[in-house]
């Protein structure tokens, strides 16, 4: 993975650079030791690391937009951060570019019940908007297993997701609202507390562009109350593909649920082992069915969900009875990678998503590529909307045990675009698919992207390296071959 | 004023088209079955691209949630198809056109409010760019954050960046049953309060309007029509027995007067989406896709009076309402308006010459699209919202990297995008 030459002559522009940030955010917002710096040196995917030029921490929009204006007058390079938890290592510093640190955004600063929305900085973590709302029984739904860390902001920028997003959306279906800084320092409101906004749905390309387009500077989302009752159903199968087909036939059932998740038997064992939440040792698959809304739906349906497991081959179907037992069936689940932390040194998560009929052809692929990278694989699964994640274990302390781990990853992640899926459900591409992007697009394809990214950023100054394997220039990007009077008489039907 | 229609039959015979359209500097206007020509600013070029000819349903695969169909298929063949296996389009379109046309409008109904809008079940597309290139975007899965998600982009932008050949929309389960609770008599004020305490129920509410005195004797269920005055209306749907226990409990909370079966509240639901106590949003079917689209006076009963959709924040709904019809004086008396989406969306029909107050009312809270009115009054008043300064050189920089020559439906949007 190699991350675009750093310019010597913006490297030497260091001091010039420093002062121009000083004037706008002073005393210690503007971050030049190299001890400090090392904070911020990767995110999640902690394989990559490399120290940023300088860090400025801003407070104000007002300071954002100087900032952004300021780096795109000088030519220097931006990378926007939130909380630093991507796993794809889509806040990975450059060495000739300003880390743009947002964790000052800590402000929640309005909840309006009225209208079912909170506004919030971007600095906010997921979590804290529920915990901000819990008291009136509401909660924000998008769930990303770092809840207690990630920034909304930071969820905006990956469109983050969870284990309930079958049922209640990524973070794209739950944001009303964004103040957005352009790299030309232009401040920018899309939508609000009202739904929709006039014009193109540019908040839509905004989420998910991994800080490609912008910098984020409030946002505002929609709220829920809490269902009334949540109640769970655990499900062993003595292969993948009856646990697939039961996942199949739930749905074909009509019910969606509050949350569907499976585990093969590698990562059954390894969570039974850490936790003793009583799974079962003798399936190949083990299902975790939630069902939550009004108690009278959820006991309704949590029978209907017994008589299809069982009709699927269930060898084992426990319903939990109570809220001790549903969070006991969690808890292996939840603890899944630190257990598969326990058996391995080190353990490298993936995440594709495959049409979930593809899963029994997935799965024996890996246990062959895993054979012949010589790396174990444990699998836990958002079943309801085929999003894998495959935990690879391997020994970053034996030689080239990193790299084979790469490269298995990088095969299923090719084997989930061969049967029809995609690099990534919830993780984002960042630098670590960056360069299978051609497998799932063509040329075509990823060009039109970046001419999306020229009508936000047409010096591809913020957060350049990541998401696109080639840098093109706007301006070449833009260039298109009309021939006047080509194609006179086009073969098409006429009327 | 056009003249010519080209008519492709194959994606290559579409790439060629644009090619053609570019290279001979034509503009083109998109059209599907042309059932929401009326909808939007007047596009006036001398030749059209007629998309029905990409049709057919690629790959419907119910226990995924996705349907891939070219972009010319007939939305009445996808809803009998899902129909089928007892699914749906969740976010509630309206009936008719084409699902290229349905995506390109970004149509939603009263069911916004849960399952989100035309944009939020979008997964992927194909198609062919203003610059005459094939490209794709988004997936076909429905969990995927691979790259820009293009398809939310291209929901809503009434074919003003690319011409589809082919979509892929997310599918669910369609509600086993219905059934809406009626509260009568109440002022839009304290209807879009009970709204809101329906909404913040733990009983998912999936349809919270209200029709004020005079609109609900409009209506074709006999329960609301008879009513008397104002009616106020929540919906819930899904499995039979929950159905039953959430009407059982919200009807007492609400205290509400009248309960709707099955039936009744599709119905109901149906003329609430369609805007249908206002004369409706949709005109009738052309009998040629070139037939001149229909002019508001010709299908809404003769009203002359222009139909507005405004979006705003729920709890603003009335006080929006109430500002138009102050703002325009005497002539205020002649507004008529209801709520959807909580309050939040508010349906008006209003004299000639309200623009400008719709949009200081609603400000920069929300927004208000003009959607029935005649080609002349859609020609000359901003048919969608207009934006700030910085908002629309961003919209035009986002136009013209999908369209440089502008040459896909120019002027649809805004003047020149």
């Amino acid at each position: 993975m190699k991350m675009p030459v750093p310019d010597s002559g913006v490297i030497a522009r260091r001091r010039a650079i420093v002062d121009a940030l000083r004037a706008i955010v002073p005393g210690e917002g503007v971050i030049i030791d190299e001890a400090e710096l090392r904070a911020y040196e990767c995110d999640g995917l902690t394989a990559y690391r490399q120290l940023p030029l300088v860090a400025v921490l801003p407070e104000t929009v007002e300071q954002v937009a100087r900032i952004l204006k300021t780096c795109q007058e000088m030519g220097v390079k931006v990378v926007p951060r939130g909380a630093g938890t991507s796993l794809s290592g889509g806040a990975l510093p450059l060495a000739d570019g300003v880390l743009l640190g947002m964790g000052k955004f800590k402000r929640i600063l309005d909840i309006d019940y009225a209208n079912r929305c909170v506004v919030v900085q971007p600095g906010v973590t997921n979590l804290g908007i529920s915990n901000a709302v819990a008291a009136e029984g509401f909660y924000y739904a998008p769930d990303p297993s770092s809840q207690i860390a990630c920034t909304i902001g930071g969820n905006i920028a990956e469109n983050s997701g969870g284990v309930h997003c079958l049922k209640y959306g990524l973070t794209t279906n739950n944001v009303l609202g964004v103040e957005l800084v352009l790299m030309d320092g232009t401040i920018v409101r899309l939508g609000g507390k009202h739904l929709d906004a006039g014009g193109y749905d540019l908040m839509g390309v905004v989420t998910g562009s991994e800080g490609l387009l912008g910098v984020v500077t409030e946002v505002t989302v929609r709220i829920l109350k809490k269902p009334a009752t949540a109640r769970a159903v655990l499900i062993g199968f003595p292969t993948s593909e009856q646990g697939g087909d039961c996942v199949a036939a739930i749905i074909a059932a009509g019910i969606i649920p509050g949350g569907m998740e499976m585990m093969d038997r590698p990562a059954i064992h390894a969570a039974e082992a850490f936790v003793h939440a009583g799974y079962p040792l003798d399936v190949e698959a083990l299902l975790i069915v939630e069902l939550d809304g009004p108690a009278a739906e959820v006991d309704h349906l949590i029978g209907r969900v017994a008589a299809i497991a069982a009709d699927k081959g269930a060898v084992c179907t426990r319903v939990s009875t109570s809220e001790e037992e549903r969070l006991a069936f969690w808890a292996g689940r939840k603890a899944a990678f630190p257990a598969v932390g326990r058996i391995s040194p080190d353990y490298y998560c993936m995440d594709g998503t495959i049409p979930r009929k593809a899963l029994p052809l997935v799965l024996t692929r890996m246990t062959e590529l895993s054979a012949r990278y010589g790396l174990r694989v444990a699998n836990v699964f958002h079943a309801g909307d085929g999003n894998l994640h495959p935990l690879i274990l391997y020994d970053a302390n034996q030689p080239g045990e990193l790299e084979r781990a790469e490269s298995f990853g990088n095969d299923i992640l090719r084997l989930c675009v061969e049967v029809g899926g995609v690099l990534t459900g919830e993780h984002g591409v960042g630098v670590e698919k960056r360069d299978l992007m051609t497998d799932q697009f063509d040329a075509a394809d990823l060009e039109q992207q970046q001419r999306l990214k020229c009508a936000f950023d047409p010096d591809g100054l913020l957060n350049p390296g990541k998401v696109f394997p080639t840098l093109h220039r706007c301006a070449e990007l833009g260039r298109l071959h009309v021939h006047k009077g080509e194609l006179r008489f086009p073969d098409i039907p006429r009327f | 004023m056009t003249t010519t229609i080209l008519k492709p039959e194959t994606d290559a015979q579409l790439v060629d088209a644009v090619r053609w359209a570019l290279s001979a500097d034509e503009p083109l206007e998109l059209l599907g079955q042309g059932t929401r020509r009326g909808l939007g600013r007047p596009v006036r070029t001398a030749h059209a691209l007629d998309l029905s000819g990409l049709s057919g349903v690629l790959a419907y695969e119910p226990e995924e949630l996705v349907l891939t169909a070219r972009a010319g298929t007939p939305m009445a063949e996808i809803t009998a198809l899902l129909g089928e296996r007892a699914q749906h389009l969740a976010f509630e379109p309206p009936d008719g056109g084409t699902l290229g046309g349905l995506i390109a409008c970004g149509l939603a109904g009263p069911r916004r409010i849960a399952a989100g809008s035309a944009r939020d079940h979008t997964l992927g597309i194909a198609g062919v760019s203003g610059r005459g290139e094939r490209y794709k975007g988004g997936g076909k899965v429905v969990k995927n954050v691979t790259g820009y998600d293009l398809p939310k982009l291209m929901a809503g932008s009434f074919g003003t960046l690319t011409a589809f050949t082919e979509l892929t929309v997310k599918v669910l389960p369609a509600p086993e049953d219905t059934a809406t609770l009626l509260l009568f008599g109440l002022d839009d004020a304290a209807a879009v309060g009970v709204l809101d305490q329906a909404l913040r129920s733990p009983y998912d509410v999936s349809g919270a309007a209200h029709l004020p005195d005079g609109l609900a004797a409009r209506s074709v269920v006999p329960t609301v029509a008879r009513a008397g005055g104002a009616v106020t209306l929540v919906r819930l749907e899904g499995f039979g027995p929950s159905v039953a226990a959430r009407v059982a409990a919200l009807r007492a909370d609400l205290r509400a007067d009248a309960v709707l079966d099955a039936a009744e509240s599709r119905a109901v639901w149906r003329e609430l989406r369609d805007a249908a106590c206002l004369g409706g949003v949709t005109a009738p079917p052309s009998p040629t896709p070139l037939s001149p689209a229909p002019d508001a006076e010709g299908w809404a009963g003769g009203n002359a009076n222009k139909l507005w959709k405004l979006s705003v924040p729920p709890a603003s709904g009335p006080s929006v309402v109430s500002a138009i019809r102050h703002a325009l004086g005497p002539a205020g008396a002649a507004v008529e308006a209801f709520y959807d989406w909580g309050g939040g969306l508010v349906w008006l029909l209003a004299p000639p010459e309200s623009a400008t107050a719709i949009r200081r009312a609603v400000g920069t809270q929300g927004h208000a699209t003009l959607i029935r009115a005649s080609q002349e009054v859609r020609a000359t008043v901003e048919v969608f919202q207009p934006l700030p300064d910085p908002l629309m050189a961003l919209t035009r920089r986002v136009k013209s990297s999908f369209d440089p020559m502008g040459i896909l439906n120019p002027g649809r949007l805004y003047p020149g995008v």
